[in-house]
């Protein structure tokens, strides 16, 4: 039989992988909750599960060649708290449970769990952030986008590990995000809404729009941000209802016990509206 | 099962342990450390708090296998230290105490915050909190206590 098992290092996990499959248990803040039972007995995993959170090799958040590579491992706390974390990370970390649960839980599995409201995804859209991934023979490397394919389901084979998201360095003049929920800590996004923006001499060189919860991924348009790209500031009200109405006719939220359709839709398109406003301004 | 060493309270251990098992239940029902409370058991109220290497965690969701190699100390650990008399101490002087089950997981975020920020401001003593709930006090009286701790204890931390 199979059983629990706490590797020492990134090789002995992939052999570990490449010979069985294991549930991989990295801060255990989702895990635990999803296998919770009475108290006093102990959490049962489908696969047995293969503890990664110990593994000092993937704990690191450094500079490298212009990226900002994060380790599996890494706390959220800590990429809170690091000089180069993006500024559109940083406040959606603040907003992510309480520092209890963000010292003991990853980026990694927050993009593993690929929650349509996973906070931190709507960072890692907006930033175009690549995850790589390892097994015993290879290394792939996926943009955040190709990676998650549908409610909780990403391009992960059974055998490979996240090891690292590599995230470009900061460059954006303003960056908004808003999460909707009942509480401001622990709680899961109702609706979130995060936007980049890069202006120069009034030119928006750069703009990115992503909205959480509203559909089965995080939902970002090239197209329509394209159509903002080398406008002049001013012409951001002109163009608001057309906007507007393209965003609108994406954003497919549904209803469950957390809030509903109309609710989802009407407070993404007054995010956005907000965030359009603040730019002409 | 499976061997892990660690520290607990001070004192090295090694444990022959299921590694799946929430660090919340070898305290209670192991240890019969009964400081740490099952509130909620899903990581929302704080009652289940402890530090690992001086960080609040909250001990329902930690599984036995990611304490190995780390230090952790429950609120009867640190009842121990000159900086938890300071606390309590501040703690009682502003009524931040009513039915007490909160209070051990206040604790442990008040030493985990001071420990980092020996002098928050009432901003970074909100977040600190935020994940310890409390049905009595309104919270006001801990951030008060906080603040008072933080300044009788200055240079202790
Ligand atoms: C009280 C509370 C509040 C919360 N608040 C928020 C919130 O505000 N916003 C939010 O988005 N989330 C929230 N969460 C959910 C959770 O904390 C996050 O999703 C967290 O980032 C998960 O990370 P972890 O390391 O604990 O994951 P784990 O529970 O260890 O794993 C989660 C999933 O990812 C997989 N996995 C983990 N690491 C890897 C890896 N390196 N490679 C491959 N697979 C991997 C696991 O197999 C599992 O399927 C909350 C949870 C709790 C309990
Ligand atoms: S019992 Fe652990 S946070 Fe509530
Ligand atoms: S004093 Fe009763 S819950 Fe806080």
């Amino acid at each position: 039989m199979v059983e629990a098992r706490i590797p020492h290092s990134l090789q002995e996990a992939l052999i570990l992988m490449s010979q069985a499959t294991y549930t991989i248990v990295n801060g255990a803040t989702d895990l635990l909750v999803q296998k919770r039972s009475w108290s006093g007995t102990i959490p049962k995993f489908s696969q047995p599960p293969l503890y990664i959170r110990g593994l000092k090799e993937l704990d690191y958040i450094c500079e490298r060649s212009g990226m900002l590579e994060i380790g599996a491992t890494t706390s959220l706390e800590t990429i809170l708290h690091h000089p180069k974390t993006p500024k559109i990370l940083q406040h959606i970390i603040l907003t992510m449970a309480s520092p209890a649960i963000r010292h003991q839980a990853t980026l990694s599995g927050n993009i593993q769990n690929a929650s349509p409201a996973g906070d931190s995804l709507v960072g890692l859209y907006l930033l175009d952030a690549s995850i790589v991934l390892h097994n015993r023979h290879h290394e792939r490397v996926i943009s955040i986008q190709d990676f998650i394919v549908d409610v909780r389901k990403t391009m992960r084979e059974a055998d490979e590990l996240i090891t690292k998201v590599v995230l470009p360095i900061d460059k954006f003049s303003q960056c908004a995000y808003t999460k909707v929920g009942p509480r401001k800590t622990d709680a899961i996004a109702k609706v979130a809404f995060g936007g980049l923006i890069d202006i120069e001499n009034d030119r928006i060189r750069d703009i990115r729009i992503a909205f959480g919860a509203v559909y089965k991924t995080v939902l970002r348009s090239r197209k329509i941000e394209e159509s903002l790209m080398g406008k002049d500031r001013s012409a951001v009200p002109e163009m608001k209802h057309v906007l507007l109405e393209g965003y609108a006719s994406l954003i497919q939220p549904i209803d469950d016990q957390r809030s509903n359709r109309w609710y989802r839709k009407t407070t993404a398109l007054n995010l956005l509206e907000a965030f359009l406003d603040s730019i002409s301004r | 099962m499976a061997k892990i060493e660690w520290m607990l309270n001070g004192t090295p251990i090694s444990s022959d342990i299921d590694l799946s098992m929430r660090l919340l239940d070898y305290l209670r029902d192991h240890q019969h450390l009964k400081g740490p409370k099952e509130g909620c058991g899903e990581g929302e109220c704080g009652a289940c708090a402890v530090l690992i290497d001086h960080q609040i965690a909250n001990s329902c969701l930690v599984p036995m296998a990611n304490v190995a190699g780390h230090e952790v100390v429950t609120i009867e650990g640190f009842a121990k230290t000159k900086r938890y008399q300071i606390i309590a101490q501040a703690f009682i002087d502003c009524g931040a105490v009513q039915c007490g089950f909160c209070t051990p997981g206040m604790i442990i975020a008040t030493e985990s915050l001071l420990h980092h920020q020996p002098q928050p401001t009432i901003s970074e003593i909100k977040v600190a909190l935020s994940g310890n709930l409390c049905r009595c006090t309104g919270y006001n009286m801990i951030i008060e206590a906080i603040t008072l701790a933080a300044k009788r204890g200055r240079g202790e931390w």
